[in-house]
């Protein structure tokens, strides 16, 4: 399918950042360990200055992804390209990329300052740039106070900031994050979050983050790269990811949707007792539609209408998620403001646009 | 870091696993040469090797003295066992559980006969018997033994007691068994494999014990002594049968007192303990 | 959660054997040493430091002492050079094999002491298998005198002993370190060379010590080797506590240079494990 020469381009990859450069080429990854197919020919190119997130569930290969990149695994087959350069066949300390690890690496025996100098030390820059580009990495993550400190004596976040300042002392063209929030309480995970992406856009590196959670991955994300048992299922932005997602799988992963089951026949949709006009071909269609887009009947410039009986209210706070009976059996999830009530019989309705048409994602071995 | 693993093809590793293959023959060296020799027909010394026979073994089993040497082992190993058994276990669950003063100095105590040159434990109890008139014997020997090797007990059984659910102990007793119930039922299951491995571990040190044996001996000789003893007085080729004996035996102990460990611990986690459970000279 | 009693049953017999068996001895050997032997060979219950005195001005005692910690030093030396890059071959590098290897570093362990040492005994020997070997070989027109029956003999023999002592915790603090922190190291762009020196080493050190600590402190005591091979100019100064326990007859003075070493070994187990603590970072 792919030249030689061009990357391939899956079709389920959709806008591009055109307008920056590309920094990393990555060209048909494989990595299999035994028997085991944990990547299968994954493509990407990640833009210079970009906020990247590589999101997945557990074992769909995104950590193994983020490990090739760094050099700590090889791939089996495919190639990595950063510029004119092949970077696959350098070992990781050649490489002008750093990673902030899952479990921060910071080392016990060294100091916060010795361990945010470390790489510049191994690099033999002289004593005077070393202790100027340290102090500016410890005030930007706001551990100066802390430097004569050992890593036993701060806590664990403190300790990540450490380990994002230990990484970006040494400017590499490229910034992995493996999933470095994880460890964090929410709180202090959201606030990292924000903090994250204004030093991203700060320092104006190109990062990759690896994250499982969906809501982080939109928040901080130029682009998504949603990775699903090895494969990419869909490259775009968070909008377009939540408003356009390609697959069904894309369109569960990301916030909440209804999955529709409908048959095409002569430019008609038809789900359960639902219907509205379509250009897609005859044949059966799947539908994602968003429980923000249901609406509690009003004015009525939506076009399709459906009655049903409410089976769940679940209150969550600014909106609510209700759970609706429709005739034929079909079960919609709807969400509205707080504050309607407590309904029964509901009158429902969306607007045809609103309802995507997405592709089956079949099971992968 | 699978990265390190698998490059193996500079110079680093290389040089690496030629070093280690050097250790390697200079730890078997003498031992393959000692079962080489014990086939010899020359006996010892003389190369190569020639004339294989098997007659330093068949001297060896008719040799009466060295059997009752064996038997007086055993006998020393297996009361030093159960001795050290007896002492170490509580010792264990006192340490773990129970605070008293002095608790750090009897820590420290337990664990020095391992650490000391054995003639430093062997001499000061050879004066403690002198002072009650108690003649060197194998019960002398069995003493000393079993105060050697208490801590090897102490510290394998305080390591599974670390690994044991005190919730398990609690709900036995919550469900009405008395403590003495419980231990049996409940705490000694639970340390089946360090208590096993610990008693392995014991037998073998004490079979091979001869530091602290040389200065509370007898009339009886335990089998090292008996050896010791006619080496003293000249090389015999029996020495070797007798010695390529004891290697095998040892091999076997250790190789299962290790899938052991393994079985209890997942892996062997190679602490402190192991090293404070080595035999002293 | 537990009853006094219990507490008081699993806490009293084994404190009650640990004061009769170890402390009590330990305590007479003190005695002991400020006793002395009077010329009809009994014990003289005076107090007195001529024991000590002999000790310091005799110079085949102190003399002796000397050369015992020299060879102790030197098998301390010996074996951490073979021991240290085994132990990082063993974790670092190899892969699947490693649970075998290291089974084959125990068992020589394990091997009666005896044994070893005997093996050592024939093989350096007159007529032993090394001299005849190089002979075979044409390598040597006689026999090599100095391979048996001197400090060399002692030295060889007893690093062969500790080898497998000064692996054991050095393997254990390596298998400790987290190896994230290489490759952490790695993608800071230190090569492999200079990750060993600023990461893997430093991290290693209480294993190094704690290792090193065994092999002198059980060298320095040794009586066997130096009696089996060590000849007259291998005597160690356990040698010299033997005979005045034996035929010279000497308990006080016997007992005071037991303690002098009881001394010097427990003083330097103190000093290790204050340096272990001090370089111990988890």
């Amino acid at each position: 399918m792919a030249s030689p020469t061009t990357p391939a381009v899956s079709p389920a990859q959709s806008a591009q950042s055109a307008a920056k450069p590309t920094l990393l080429s990555i060209r048909n990854v494989a990595k299999t360990f035994g028997r085991n197919a944990v990547l299968r020919n994954v493509s990407l190119e990640i833009a210079e200055g970009e906020f990247l997130t590589i999101l997945g569930e557990s074992g769909s290969g995104k950590t193994t992804l983020l490990r090739i990149v760094a050099g700590f695994e090889s791939a089996s087959s495919g190639e990595l390209w950063m510029g004119p350069d092949r970077l696959d066949h350098q070992p990781p300390y050649r490489r002008r990329v750093n990673t902030v690890f899952q479990s921060y690496a910071l080392f016990p025996h060294l100091t916060v300052e010795e361990n945010v100098a470390y790489g510049l030390r191994v690099a033999k820059r002289p004593g005077a740039e070393i202790t100027q580009r340290v102090s500016e990495a410890l005030d930007k993550v706001k551990m100066t106070v802390h430097a004569t400190k050992k890593p036993s004596k701060i806590s664990g976040g403190q300790q990540q900031r450490v380990a994002l300042a230990r990484a970006l002392v040494n400017r590499p063209r490229l910034l992995l994050l493996d999933e470095p929030l994880s460890a964090l309480d929410a709180n202090l995970r959201r606030q990292m979050q924000v903090e994250l992406k204004s030093l991203q856009r700060e320092v104006g590196i190109a990062f990759v983050f690896v994250t499982h959670d969906q809501e982080e991955a939109m928040v901080m994300s130029d682009r998504i790269a949603l990775l699903r048992s090895g494969e990419l299922e869909q490259v775009a932005t968070p909008r377009e990811i939540y408003n356009r997602p390609a697959t069904a799988y894309v369109a569960q992963f990301i916030g909440h949707t209804n999955l529709l089951k409908a048959e095409v026949k002569d430019g008609v949709v038809q789900c359960a007792s639902l219907s509205w006009a379509t250009s897609l071909p005859d044949g059966p269609a799947l539908f994602s539609l968003r429980p923000e887009h249901i609406r509690l009947a009003g004015s009525g410039t939506s076009n399709v209408r459906v009655h049903g009986r409410v089976l769940q209210q679940a209150f969550h706070g600014a909106t609510e998620l209700i759970r609706v009976e429709c005739s034929d059996g079909l079960v919609l999830v709807v969400r509205t403001a707080s504050g309607s009530g407590t309904l029964n019989q509901v009158e429902l309705e969306f607007s045809a646009s609103d309802a995507v048409a997405v592709r089956e994602s079949p099971e992968r071995i | 870091m699978s990265g390190e693993a698998t490059a193996n093809n500079n110079p680093r590793s290389r040089g690496l696993l030629l070093h280690a293959a050097a250790v390697f023959a200079f730890l078997y060296l003498p031992i393959v040469v000692l079962i080489l020799y014990s086939f010899n027909g020359q006996g010892v010394g003389g190369f190569p090797p020639h004339n294989l026979t098997l007659d330093w073994y068949r001297i060896l089993f008719a040799d009466d003295a060295i059997w009752d040497s064996v038997f007086n082992s055993l006998k020393v190993a297996f009361a030093a066992m159960a001795s050290a058994l007896i002492f170490g276990v509580p010792a264990a669950l006192a340490l773990d559980r129970a605070q008293f003063p002095g608790k750090a100095a009897f820590r420290r105590l337990v664990l020095l006969p391992l650490i000391l040159p054995g003639i430093i434990t062997g001499l000061s109890l050879l004066m403690l018997f002198n002072l009650g008139n108690i003649k060197p014997s194998l019960l002398t020997i069995t003493l000393g033994h079993g105060t050697a090797l208490i801590s090897v007990a102490t510290t394998e059984v305080f390591a599974g007691l670390q690994k044991l659910d005190r919730a398990q102990e609690e709900a036995s007793l919550d469900l009405g068994a008395t403590y003495w119930q419980t231990f049996w039922a409940i705490t000694v299951p639970n340390l089946k494999l360090p208590i096993i491995g610990a008693a392995l571990l014991i037998f073998t040190l004490s079979m091979d014990e001869i530091a602290v044996s040389f200065f509370l001996i007898g009339r009886d000789n335990t089998l090292p002594l008996e050896i010791w003893g006619r080496l003293r007085r000249g090389i015999t080729p029996e020495i070797n049968a007798v010695s390529t004996i004891i290697f095998m035996f040892s091999l076997v102990t250790i190789v299962l007192w290790y899938r052991l460990r393994i079985r209890a611990e997942g892996s062997v986690d190679v602490g402190t303990e192991l090293t404070e459970a080595t035999p002293s000279s | 959660m537990f009853s006094r009693a219990y507490k008081t049953v699993v806490t009293v017999p084994p404190l009650a054997w640990v004061t009769l068996f170890l402390l009590l001895p330990y305590l007479l050997m003190f005695c002991y040493s400020f006793w002395s032997v009077s010329p009809q060979q009994t014990i003289v219950h005076s107090w007195n430091l001529d024991n000590y005195k002999e000790l310091l001005q005799k110079t085949v005692y102190w003399q002796t002492l000397l050369r015992s910690m020299w060879i102790a030093a030197r098998v301390m030396l010996f074996s951490l050079l073979l021991g240290y890059p085994l132990a990082y071959f063993l974790s670092f590098y190899a892969g699947r094999r490693k649970d075998l290897l290291y089974q084959m570093v125990i068992i020589p362990l394990w091997v009666s002491y005896l044994v070893r040492a005997y093996a050592w005994k024939t093989t350096l020997g007159y007529d032993g298998v090394f001299n005849t070997l190089l002979q075979y070989v044409h390598l040597t027109s006689h026999p090599l005198n100095f391979l048996l029956y001197s400090p060399f003999a002692v030295v060889l023999t007893l690093t062969h002993i500790y080898t497998p002592f000064t692996f054991l915790p050095i393997y254990a603090a390596l298998e400790h370190i987290p190896r994230n922190l290489v490759e952490a190291s790695h993608d800071l762009g230190a090569t492999p060379a200079q990750t060993f020196w600023k990461v893997i080493f430093p991290l290693s050190i209480p294993g190094v010590l704690a290792g090193a600590t065994f092999a002198f402190v059980l060298s320095l005591g040794d009586f066997l080797a130096p009696q089996l091979l060590g000849g007259p100019s291998g005597i160690m100064i356990s040698n010299i506590v033997v005979s005045l326990f034996g035929a010279a007859y000497n308990w006080p003075l016997g007992a005071a240079i037991s303690l002098a070493m009881l001394v010097i070994v427990v003083g330097l187990l103190i000093l290790s494990e204050r340096l272990e603590k001090k370089w111990s970072f988890s």
